[in-house]
């Protein structure tokens, strides 16, 4: 009887109800997690490039709770609607950004089909939802009633529209490469390091530092964070926020990092795959004899690889912005309009042509090179960087800057 | 059980809501967004066929997809010309747009 | 049977009511930005509708066209052309009477319309957003020898893409070629060119437009 009534509730709609429920509800646990562990870490990397410690008390060793705190505070604080502003639109904002930063997760795989939404054009779908995160933003600009955040408002839109141009081409490269917009299929035509899409041509790979920039701009970070220049604006299009809704804010900046740090992994780092040429979820399928154990196993590994990945890139992007000064905004539109959107139409053109016109011999030895170039300038860059990181400080300065008779340095032992 | 006549009626309700609002509107802008309105319950009915009637399965599809990326173009032009329109005039009240009465 | 179908009414029901509610509030609200905003839940509804449909890559470029561009201008335009904070212009109750009437009677026609028409049904193996692989479809797209696994996995999205390019994928019809008499499918190469070219004369209009010089009083 028991049974009976497990497999009619299984094979029934509210079955799928319940499923769709729970996925959409670990999406949104893990968006969270995510925000509030990539706070703390951009408070951590922050205080360390500045050569201060970052959050140290609570939670322990690290303030590993510290944004647990915050968000705690947030959330007990009033909930301020300015008097001028558009209750509407003002309240609804947020929820919008949100909604369009969290519904491009719905199409990016974590694992071998460990995917909400498996679609044949995820990539589209991605990049088309977090375009509309981009109208909450000009709400909530607008809605304030306050001039800074109108011109917060009118700035973002201003340049989320125009980057996301190049973004969309430059991720076009490795589609072309690839014939799927498939991100699952993507990824598992690049299995083994040297078939990562970064390396598979010339164009590829400068496609790939061409989307990041992009990407980085269309995230509102800095350099590009003209949206919320606070030395100009107060805080930009959030002035008038507080409480709850700025909360809702941030998890929507937090989470489009997130993504298109995940579009990144997928199209030219492999997504999920460690670097070995074969799917792990094919392996312990290989080991166990049993294909849903390997596929359950095997996708918790490349869960961990593909998030791992993903916080790489959220960590470059936080080292970006605590290193470099912030631009103005001229300078940002003519970035994306006068350099990066010619330069992505020629890198589409050119994978095309590339595609089309070479023997795949040739795109294999150009693919190794590259492969073998990158890898060597990596270990060029590391050795370098631990050389100068055994360097006294000032080192490399004219003379009047470098450390003479300094006490009290602990950071490079002699 | 969704048949065709829903998404008909649908679109057919997409398509009154936009007669309404250019009508309605003294906003320029707000005419345009009728006019987006109008354009979507047509795309609505295009993808229903392409849906129900296996001779269209790719036609009604192509024929949505030519008809947003008119409106877009469409919407550019529109803007471009309220844009004009507000700075002869001063505003984009169309009630105010009848130089041409004759 | 499917257990996806089950949930297509209930899908097909939420979503067009919160489009048709939204469209309403949409010409209902005085003020223009939330209008706008009504018309942005109301596309988004739409492209909801067209992945209900199965045409997924419709409702994506939906959104990305829409919601990511045209809307994006559209509040850029009241931005720019508003005087007060929060413009709002009014209609006089007698032009609302008069075109909501018009409207409803416009509604009434349709609804008769649509209600003549029989109840053809989809075709076999329809299930939300998957739909069964057409051979019909794949066919022409695949070179011999060679089975085309994204063309039998996505054939709306591939048959969209080839058809743009010039493959034939729309409907058949016969034609004599050479005295044989041989079917033909439509390819859609000739209206993609004319709306790339469609695209870049509105786009230079549209600069050119813009571009007129603001006359001083109007500069607020």
């Amino acid at each position: 009887m028991g049974t009976l009534l497990f497999a009619s509730f299984f094979s029934s709609p509210l079955w799928y109800y319940l499923l769709a429920i729970i996925a959409a509800a670990l999406l949104i646990g893990f968006m969270l997690v995510s925000a509030i562990f990539s706070v703390w870490l951009e408070r951590k990397v922050a205080g360390r490039i500045q050569d201060r410690l970052g959050p140290t008390r609570v939670g322990g060793k690290f303030g590993w709770l510290q944004t647990l705190a915050d968000g705690m505070k947030l959330l007990v604080k009033e909930d301020i609607i300015p008097a001028s502003a558009d209750q509407m639109l003002f309240r609804v904002g947020p929820y919008i950004a949100l909604a369009g930063s969290f519904t491009a997760f719905l199409a990016l795989p974590f694992g071998n089909m460990l995917v909400g939404l498996d679609l044949n054009i995820a990539i589209l779908f991605m990049l088309a939802v977090m375009s509309s995160e981009v109208f909450g933003i000009i709400l909530i600009g607008y809605g304030s009633g306050s001039k800074w955040a109108l011109f917060g408002g009118m700035r973002e839109a201003a340049q989320m529209v125009s980057y996301e141009i190049p973004m969309a081409i430059t991720v076009l490269v490795p589609v072309i490469v690839a014939g799927s917009m498939n991100l699952n299929e993507i990824t598992l035509q690049q299995r083994g390091i040297w078939n990562w899409y970064l390396f598979h041509d010339p164009f590829t790979f400068c496609a790939f530092w061409t989307y990041f920039t992009c990407a980085m701009a269309s995230c509102k970070r800095a350099p590009f964070d003209l949206a919320e220049a606070e030395s100009e604006l107060v805080a930009g299009f959030h002035t008038e926020y507080s409480g709850f809704r700025w909360l809702v804010i941030f998890m929507a900046e937090y989470g489009s990092m997130f993504a298109v740090s995940g579009i990144a992994a997928i199209m030219f780092l492999g997504g999920w795959s460690l670097g070995l040429p074969w799917e792990l979820t094919d392996v312990f399928a290989g080991i166990t004899g049993n294909a849903t154990a390997g596929l359950w196993i095997g996708n918790l590994l490349n869960m961990v690889v593909f998030i791992g990945k993903c916080w790489f890139l959220v960590f470059v992007m936080m080292w970006v912005r605590w290193t470099l000064p912030r631009l103005r905004i001229d300078q940002v539109m003519m970035t994306c309009l006068k350099y990066l959107l010619p330069i992505s139409c020629f890198l589409l053109i050119g994978v095309a042509t590339w595609q089309l016109v070479l023997p795949p011999s040739v795109r294999t030895i150009a693919q190794l090179a590259i492969f073998g170039l990158t890898m060597l300038g990596l270990v060029l860059a590391i050795l370098k960087l631990l050389a100068t990181a055994k360097d006294v400080p000032g080192t490399g300065m004219p003379s009047m800057w470098q450390m003479t008779n300094v006490t009290g340095y602990q950071g490079a032992k002699q | 059980m969704i048949g065709l006549e829903h998404y008909l009626f649908l679109g057919a309700l997409l398509f009154v809501c936009g007669v309404v609002c250019m009508a309605t509107k003294r906003n320029a802008i707000g005419v345009l967004i009728g006019v987006e309105l109008v354009l979507n319950g047509a795309n609505v009915n295009l993808v229903a066929f392409a849906r129900y009637n296996p001779a269209f399965e790719i036609e009604g599809m192509i024929f949505s997809l030519l008809v947003i990326v008119l409106a877009a173009a469409e919407a550019a032009v529109a803007l471009a010309i309220v844009l004009n329109f507000y700075n002869n005039h001063s505003t984009v009240d169309v009630d105010s747009a009848e130089e041409l009465r004759g | 049977m499917s257990p996806f179908t089950n949930l297509e009414p209930f899908l097909f029901w939420t979503i067009a009511c919160i489009t048709g509610g939204c469209a309403i509030a949409c010409v209902v609200t005085h003020n223009i930005v939330r209008s706008a905003t009504w018309l942005l839940f109301a596309l988004a509804g739409t492209s909801g509708i067209f992945f209900l449909l199965g045409a997924d890559l419709v409702g994506a470029i939906q959104l990305l066209v829409y919601v990511g561009g045209t809307m994006i201008l559209v509040v850029f335009g009241v931005m720019l052309t508003a005087q007060g904070p929060f413009i709002s212009m009014r209609t006089s109750s007698g032009e609302w009477a008069v075109s909501v009437a018009a409207g409803l009677l416009l509604l009434s026609v349709l609804s008769v319309a649509i209600s003549k028409i029989g109840k053809p049904t989809p075709p076999s193996g329809s299930t939300v957003a998957q739909y069964a692989p057409k051979t019909t479809l794949a066919e022409g797209m695949t070179k011999e020898g060679e089975t085309n696994e994204v063309a039998s996995k996505s054939p709306y999205s591939m048959a969209i893409g080839q058809g743009f390019l010039g493959v034939g994928v729309g409907p058949a019809h016969k034609e004599t070629v050479n005295g044989k008499e041989t079917v033909v499918r439509a390819s859609y190469l000739l209206p993609f060119e004319i709306v790339s070219v469609h695209l870049l004369v509105a786009l230079i209009g549209a600069a050119y437009l813009a571009r007129a010089k603001r006359r001083k009083e109007a500069a607020v």
